[in-house]
């Protein structure tokens, strides 16, 4: 078995070292440093624009290219949290608590160090973990029939609703809107269109990219305009000879890495917990069972190590049940099944075996990326401190340009442009009501698939709803289900000591105009 | 729970939801339910509108039911209404001018009049915003990734 995935893995870098491949990857991993680095604009709104743009290319490349963005996006959010104390990219919210302090000590260059030891460390584990792991979670998957799928789905949309951060039952209510969102459209199996109010636009159904920009973009804008505060690079100077950290420093940090990237990985497994919960949970973990607890919020070199280590295992490790059993763990893993769906790949266990070339192209391509973002990030440090310094005024317009013109590429009609100026406005209403958009997107992307093998299901079974509870693998999924919501109603009940530590780490965290969409 | 009633939110996140689903459900209702055997187009929408003005009653419920006060308002502390009103005009003007003008004139109102929300900006700096976008959007949009859009309606460029 793993003689067999290291090979697929040595067929994996030959495709994604062909030139134009490894061209799109880099590509990729830059644009999404830069909007990493940029307060204001998060990897959702970014693949959404480039998605379009990718329509006219062969698959592998426009995945490589979108994931990238994602996970080079991470790389760039640290140096924002850490240097200005803005914790624009809420995975690393956290890491604004310590790497702050270390920054007004003078030590904001040893802590950009370690943070890019620390991602490169989780990040490789999080990879390695998906070599070994996703071959033989799609084994299993292959057993599955509709039943099994669907009670699959159920899992990953009840935990994108109640893990995501805010109130569960807001979460719930938002998966739904979602699932109702995709139904917009003609039926699959009769044609009959539905919610469609006589216009023919809307027969197609919903375009993900408006309902991405829409929520994730224009709400966005609507949300922190003229509600940013004034950047202030007092402390922003950092130069290469700063970056190594010393030998003490890491010797410190060294633990702290690994049991952030294995937290960090373990996160990534469970749907619908991404890498922000991951960084939280690290965070909490790594103060608890330090000797020296009070350090942490003063510059604790493990404060920051250790959350951005598992950030980056979560990252990579999210990418497993996305590829292999086409459950997405968060939006933007939701958002790369679109894409993927859009190339007309089905996203599912056939992946892997149908479609190795982009499988194991992305795993490969994963190294090769990280490695491109750490000699992007090591000697150009310079360059993106700089770029923190581009005011809010002169970003949002110029993305409001990429928004229309990236919605009306999508298909080359006006109308998509106002869909998803409706969908802004109705996502800032959402907003201001305290619903979070994240679920919105999981539901619209799972939900026509979900409808499918439920409708099949019962058309197998001829109508008992017992066939879910009889099939052994199914009734374990609706278990998890049962479990997951009552450990809701238990924590709502409740209220157990680690919920309010954690709270009180998320309160802590400085606070922003931007809001927290992007997972 | 204090005997005083205060408004919150939640009613209206709830009251939004109830709407919603029973939208959904009438809605739904008019296209074939069928059977559990065989499921008609009707079957998830109204299911799913139910369950939805059931989650949207359980919101404003247990807003109700707790005493945590709500300290914020549906409107932000600064409502930016001139903000919003560019924000908003950007995408019309772009679909109008995009329409009548094509893409010079839609990127170049689009970017200028979204630029003006700002509270910072002036004329003059929206204006060298907006020419700096047209032109890059026009040299990577058009003649890079070749998009069928005129630059400028009727005028062959």
């Amino acid at each position: 078995m793993i003689s067999t995935a290291l090979t697929d893995l040595w067929y994996g870098f030959g495709v994604a070292l062909e030139p134009h491949n490894l061209m799109y990857c880099f590509l990729g991993v830059l644009v999404g440093n830069l909007v990493g680095v940029l307060p204001g604009m998060g990897p959702v709104a970014t693949i959404s624009i480039l998605l379009p743009l990718t329509f006219g290319m062969h698959p592998v490349p426009a995945i490589l290219m979108l994931s990238g963005v994602y996970y080079g996006a991470q790389y760039g959010g640290a140096i924002c949290s850490i240097l200005l104390n803005l914790p624009c990219h809420p995975p690393h919210a956290v890491t604004c608590l310590d790497g702050f302090p270390l920054t007004k000590q003078g030590k904001g260059g040893t802590a950009l160090g370690i943070t890019i030891v620390a991602a490169f460390i989780g990040a490789s584990f999080g990879i390695t973990e998906m070599i070994f792991l996703a071959p033989f979670l799609v084994k299993m998957a292959l057993e599955f029939g509709p039943a099994e799928v669907c009670s699959l789905m159920l899992v990953g949309l009840i935990a994108g609703s109640t893990l995501a951060k805010g109130s569960p039952l807001k979460g719930i209510a938002m998966t739904v809107f979602g699932l109702l969102i995709g139904i917009v459209g003609s039926d699959i199996e009769t044609g009959q269109p539905r919610f469609t109010f006589g216009i023919t636009e809307l027969f197609d159904g919903i375009e993900i990219v408006a309902l991405a920009l829409g929520m994730f973009g224009i709400a966005e804008f609507m949300n922190s305009i003229n509600n940013t505060e004034k950047v202030d690079m007092k402390y922003a100077k950092v130069g290469i000879s700063d970056m190594f950290p010393s030998k003490a420093d890491l010797k410190l940090a060294f633990w702290p890495m690994i049991r952030g990237t294995i937290l960090g990985s373990l996160c990534a497994l469970i749907p619908g917990t991404g890498p922000t919960i991951a960084s939280f949970v690290s965070y909490a973990t790594e103060k608890r069972i330090s000797k020296t607890p009070e350090r942490f919020g003063h510059g604790a070199i493990e404060g920051v190590a250790c959350p951005e280590a598992s950030t980056h295992s979560s990252v990579q490790g999210d990418f497993i049940p996305t590829m292999s059993l086409g459950i997405p763990g968060d939006t933007v893993m939701a958002l790369l099944l679109g894409a993927l769906i859009i190339h007309g790949i089905v996203p599912g266990p056939q992946l892997i075996t149908q479609h190795a070339d982009i499988f194991w192209g992305l795993i490969a391509s994963f190294w090769i990326g990280n490695i491109l973002l750490v000699i992007l990030n090591v000697p150009m440090i310079g360059l993106w401190v700089k770029l923190l310094s581009i005011p809010y005024r002169y970003l949002y317009p110029s993305a409001m340009f990429f928004v229309c013109i990236g919605v009306y590429a999508a298909s080359n009609d006006m109308f998509q442009v106002g869909e998803t100026l409706v969908i802004g406005i109705v996502g800032y209403i959402l907003l201001r009501l305290d619903f979070h958009p994240a679920p919105i997107l999981l539901g619209f992307v799972l939900g026509p698939r979900f409808e499918e093998n439920f409708r099949r299901s019962l058309l197998i079974s001829r109508g008992d709803l017992m066939t879910f509870i009889e099939r052994p693998i199914s009734a374990f999924f609706l278990f998890i289900c049962v479990v997951l919501l009552a450990a809701q109603v238990y924590v709502w009940l409740r209220k157990p000591k680690i919920v309010q530590e954690e709270k009180a780490i998320e309160s802590a965290v400085p606070a922003t105009g931007y809001s927290e969409l992007a997972e | 729970m204090s005997g005083k009633f205060t408004w919150k939110r939640d009613y209206y996140a709830g009251g939004l939801m109830l709407l919603l689903g029973v939208g959904a459900a009438v809605t739904g209702s008019g296209y074939k339910f069928g059977s559990l055997a065989r499921m008609g187009p009707g079957f998830m929408p109204v299911v799913l509108g139910v369950v939805l003005a059931f989650i949207g009653i359980l919101i404003a419920g247990t807003a109700l039911g707790s005493s945590e006060p709500d300290d914020k308002n549906f409107l932000p502390d600064n409502p930016q209404w001139f903000g919003w009103l560019c924000i908003i005009a950007g995408p019309v003007l772009f679909i109008v001018f995009g329409y009548y003008g094509g893409m010079i004139p839609a990127v170049f109102a689009c970017v200028f009049v979204c630029a003006l929300g700002d509270a910072t900006a002036t004329y003059k700096s929206s204006f060298v915003l907006a020419c700096g976008v047209t032109v890059f959007g026009v040299l990577l949009f058009h003649y890079l990734l070749n998009i069928p859009f005129q630059l400028l309606r009727g005028v062959n460029l």
